[in-house]
Formats: structure tokens, C-alpha cells, sequence
């Protein structure tokens, strides 16, 4: 069970949060839609970074205040080490 | 030469004390500098392809390379579903042909891998259940493969135990059933092929982990491991929830993301229940082993993991599910619980073939339900690595779906549980 701090409403249990998979992957801008390759495309569709170690990821308070947010959280050991707003880039961490 | 599994080695063997058994498989000490084919992963799918690769193809000089011990990880952590009652076409021809080789594997293999033909129900519990289902229904008797729709009067008579009351919290509409589906014993499923792989040549290597592969101009060579460089002609990548780890070490992306899968057995029981019980809907599986132990599973914890542990709700949902299903099973005690990494794709179905680096091949993202494939999935697999092409059944599961769009969207279709 991961403890979450939701950044309006402190600290909640994981059942209150839908998982909403990576963060930081850009939907291509109009421009480059009209140029980009099938293989391009599937990139941003599905391949995934599924990092064996920190993962930049976005939550949403489902059953609270409903607000999306940015965790970087560790696939191993299930440490939260941030939270951060949508929109920010991915803060710098030391590699643990 | 393996000594024959049969009545009278047990008997042999039990009057000298159960002394002089046979070792099952070889633990070479040394890798050899280099192999034809070096199989990375020894779960059931690597240990299968190793078997088949040997068996149907004569290619011997094999290894399997396993970062732990045989059994380990998900073939051991899972509950041992067998079915192939799926939507699509390309699903059902798969796992048909993997259920075909369950069919004969403990002759084949020689050992009993206590494959039991117990039938398999996934029940409806509304109308869109129950229209869903029969479409799922027919699909797979168009398949050639069997399959049959239930009334509930039917349902309570092969389960009375079930709750098929109107006043049920998820009323029970129908089901349907696959009367060949069943349960294997997974660990069994394991070292069968492992012993036969290993009668056939193949180097199983345990405690034996890759950290890199040696790639030049595009082509592998080998793999680096904690013993060593180990050259290798063709290598297949068989990891499950390790895929997108290896693929990185290898210098491509997957549509993949590894999730903790939890299973759990409760105290063991007289027997109760002898078919296997899935609900989509209100998602749980439940069987009971031969051991008397209730077998259960449901979904994925739904954020990414590496860790073998996933969220104690998820077990609690599963347990209220099971309870409203079989109100009996209310006092039972559970056992033990545990959790295996799985490697999911968008569209629930696996990815077997080509990379993009020569030589180097990948059978992965079979998510909840590896289990079932595993004689076929290494079958095809071995195929694959032994030719070059993909077996015409696995062709379909190429990685390139998600650059043509050939998705086999078998999330829904396959009503979720697996």
C-alpha cells in the first residue's frame, strides 16, 4: 500500500489515487503530426520506459479533491521521493 | 541416458530410501565460450523453447540462462489456469495449440505435469455479460474450439455452492464454459521440460544473470553475465517482467510496463469445488488444487513494480468478490499470498518474434496469463530462433502491430481476467 501525498490534501491512502501510467510524454504538435512515420508514432503511442528504478508518473486524486500531479516514485522499493505539479520537468535526482 | 519415470522407479527408488534418484538436470559448472542459441530467462516459456528447440528443430547446443533458480519466479507464482476461450482469431488459434500440447505433455515429457481437464466457467452477471459472452461464445466455436453457454439452473447443479440467488449482490445470469480447460501443476510444468531439455543437451545455468549483450553492427554475439562473457549465435529474450530491462540493455523500446500480479491460497479444505470459477466482472478466479487449497487471483496493481509485492486492497477486493460469490468460503482461513512481476502490453497480448537487432529474438508481454501458453508459446518460439521467420501462428504477434496498427485487442475480448 503506498502512502501518497497529495499536494492539496496531504497524506492518503493509495486506494483514494488512480494511476495515470508515465509522465512527461508530449503529444506531438500539429506541425509534426503531418510529418511523422508510423514508427514515430507508435513511440509515442506505446513504447514506455518502465524504468527498473526511479519512474517519473502521473497520479490524479480520484476519490479527492481530483487533481492531477507528477511522482517521481522508485519501482523497487516503492519510495516516494517527490512530488511535483503537472507541467514541471522532471526534477533532477540523485541515482540511488 | 535419464532414467524412465514410471510406477516401478518409484517403487525401485522407495525400497533404497529414495537415495538413488537421478539428478533431473545438470548443473554445468563452466559455461561453454559459446552456444547456438542462448535462451535468457528459465521460466517455463525459456525452458519450453529450449525443449522444442532441441526436440523439433535438433538444434542441442543450447543454454538456458536463469538469474535465480528453476521455478522461481512467475511459473511458480501463479495459479495454473489453463483455457483457450478467447475472442479473436489470432488469440484463440495460440493458445488452442498451446491447450493441444497440454494435452499430451506428461507423456510427452514423461512426467506428470497433473494437467486436469476440470472445465473452466467465466460467469455473466448482467446483460451486457451475458451478451458479450455470447458472442465470445460463438467466436470460439467458429474457432473450432469448445465451448458452451450455460443456464444458471445448470451452473448451480456443476456448483451448488455457488450464490445463484436473484437477491445475490452480482446475480449470476450464465456462464460460459470450456469444458477442456482446466489446471496443470506449474512447478511440474517447469521441471519437465527442464529435465527434458537437459536429456537433450541443453546447459541449464541457475544463479546465472545477464548485465549486457555484445552487439556488433547491428548483429548479437553473446551475452555478459555474472559468469562471464558467454558467446551465443541467436539469443532469445524470455524474461517476462524483466523485458523492458533487457531490451534496454539491448538498445530498444517495448510497449511494455511491468505491474505486480498477487495470488493467494487459502488453509487447505475437503474437496469443494471442481471446476475453475472466473468472474470478469466482479474479478476473481478461483480453483481448488489437489491439495485442498483454494487457488485465487484477480488483477493487476495498477501502478508500475519490480518489487514482488503489490497492495494489500487488491487482495481485500478479491477476498469480498470471492465471498459474494460463495458466501461458504466466508470463515476460511487464508494461507499465503504473493506477488510476481508481469509485463502487460496495450493490447493484452504478447509480443513474439524479431527485434531490431539481428539475431537477438523476444517472446514477452503475456501479462496475467503466461501460464497457459507456455508448451506453445516455446513451441512457436522455437521455431522462430531455430528459422529465422516467426511460426505462422506467432506472426501476428510480431512487435511491428504497434507501428501497422495490427493491434489484437484482447483486453476487453477476453473478458479482463486471466
Amino acid at each position: 500500500m503506498l502512502l501518497i501525498s497529495c499536494p492539496h490534501c496531504g497524506p492518503r491512502d493509495e486506494h483514494e489515487f488512480a494511476y495515470g501510467h508515465e509522465a512527461h510524454i508530449a503529444r506531438p504538435t500539429l506541425d509534426q503530426q503531418n510529418t511523422m512515420s508510423d514508427a514515430e508514432w507508435a513511440d509515442y503511442l506505446f513504447m514506455r520506459k518502465n524504468p527498473k528504478g526511479v519512474h517519473f508518473e502521473r497520479w490524479v486524486h480520484a476519490r479527492g479533491c481530483r487533481q492531477w500531479f507528477n511522482v517521481a516514485r522508485h519501482t523497487v522499493t516503492h519510495e516516494i521521493i517527490k512530488v511535483y505539479p503537472m507541467g514541471e520537468p522532471a526534477p533532477k535526482l540523485e541515482q540511488k | 541416458m535419464k532414467q524412465n519415470y514410471s510406477i516401478f522407479s518409484l517403487v525401485r527408488n522407495a525400497l533404497s530410501y529414495h537415495q538413488g534418484w537421478q539428478e533431473a538436470w545438470r548443473s554445468p559448472a563452466v559455461p561453454k565460450p559459446e552456444y547456438d542459441v542462448i535462451i535468457i530467462g528459465g521460466g517455463g516459456h525459456g525452458l519450453a523453447t529450449a525443449y522444442y528447440l532441441a526436440k523439433e528443430h535438433g538444434i542441442t547446443n543450447v543454454a538456458v540462462l536463469e538469474k535465480g533458480w528453476i521455478g522461481g519466479g512467475n511459473t511458480g507464482r501463479n495459479t495454473t489456469i489453463v483455457r483457450s476461450n478467447y475472442l479473436w482469431d489470432e488469440s484463440a488459434h495460440l493458445y488452442e495449440h498451446s491447450l493441444k500440447l497440454f494435452e499430451g505433455l506428461t507423456q510427452d515429457l514423461n512426467y506428470n505435469v497433473m494437467f486436469s481437464q476440470r472445465g473452466l466457467m467465466n460467469l455473466a452477471h448482467t446483460q451486457h455479460d451475458m451478451q458479450a459472452l455470447r458472442r465470445r461464445v460463438y467466436a470460439i466455436q467458429l474457432n473450432g474450439i469448445d465451448s458452451e453457454i450455460l443456464t444458471p439452473a445448470q451452473i448451480k447443479e456443476m456448483v451448488p455452492i455457488l450464490d445463484c440467488s436473484s437477491s445475490a449482490r452480482y446475480p449470476i445470469m450464465g456462464a460460459s464454459l470450456q469444458r477442456r480447460g482446466g489446471v496443470a501443476r506449474h512447478d511440474a510444468v517447469a521441471w519437465g521440460f527442464a529435465r527434458k531439455a537437459d536429456e537433450r543437451g541443453v546447459d541449464i545455468l541457475q544463479n546465472t544473470e545477464v548485465t549486457g549483450f555484445k552487439i556488433v553492427n547491428g548483429v548479437v554475439k553473446g551475452v555478459e553475465t555474472n559468469r562471464g562473457f558467454i558467446g551465443g549465435k541467436k539469443v532469445g529474450i524470455v524474461v517476462a517482467g524483466h523485458s523492458g530491462v533487457m531490451a534496454g540493455l539491448a538498445g530498444f523500446r517495448l510497449p511494455v510496463e511491468s505491474h505486480p500480479l498477487q495470488a493467494l491460497v487459502s488453509e487447505p479444505i475437503k474437496p469443494i469445488l471442481n471446476t475453475v470459477v472466473m468472474s470478469p466482472q466482479v474479478h476473481v478466479y478461483v480453483s481448488q488444487s489437489d491439495k485442498g487449497e483454494l487457488v485465487l487471483g484477480a488483477g493487476i496493481d495498477a501502478y508500475t513494480s519490480y518489487a514482488q509485492v503489490g497492495s494489500p486492497f487488491i487482495i481485500e477486493n478479491q477476498l469480498n468478490a470471492l465471498t459474494d460469490l460463495f458466501p461458504c468460503f466466508g470463515r476460511l482461513r487464508m494461507l499465503r499470498q504473493w506477488g510476481g512481476i508481469v509485463d502487460t502490453c496495450p493490447d493484452a497480448s504478447p509480443i513474439i518474434g524479431k527485434t531490431p537487432v539481428e539475431n537477438l529474438f523476444l517472446n514477452c508481454g503475456w501479462g496475467t496469463g503466461g501460464f497457459k501458453a507456455t508448451p506453445g508459446s516455446g513451441n512457436v518460439f522455437a521455431h522462430t530462433i531455430a528459422t529465422g521467420e516467426p511460426h505462422k501462428l506467432a506472426q501476428p504477434f510480431a512487435l511491428d502491430r504497434f507501428t501497422t496498427g495490427y493491434l489484437i485487442d484482447e483486453h476487453g475480448a477476453a473478458g479482463v481476467a486471466h
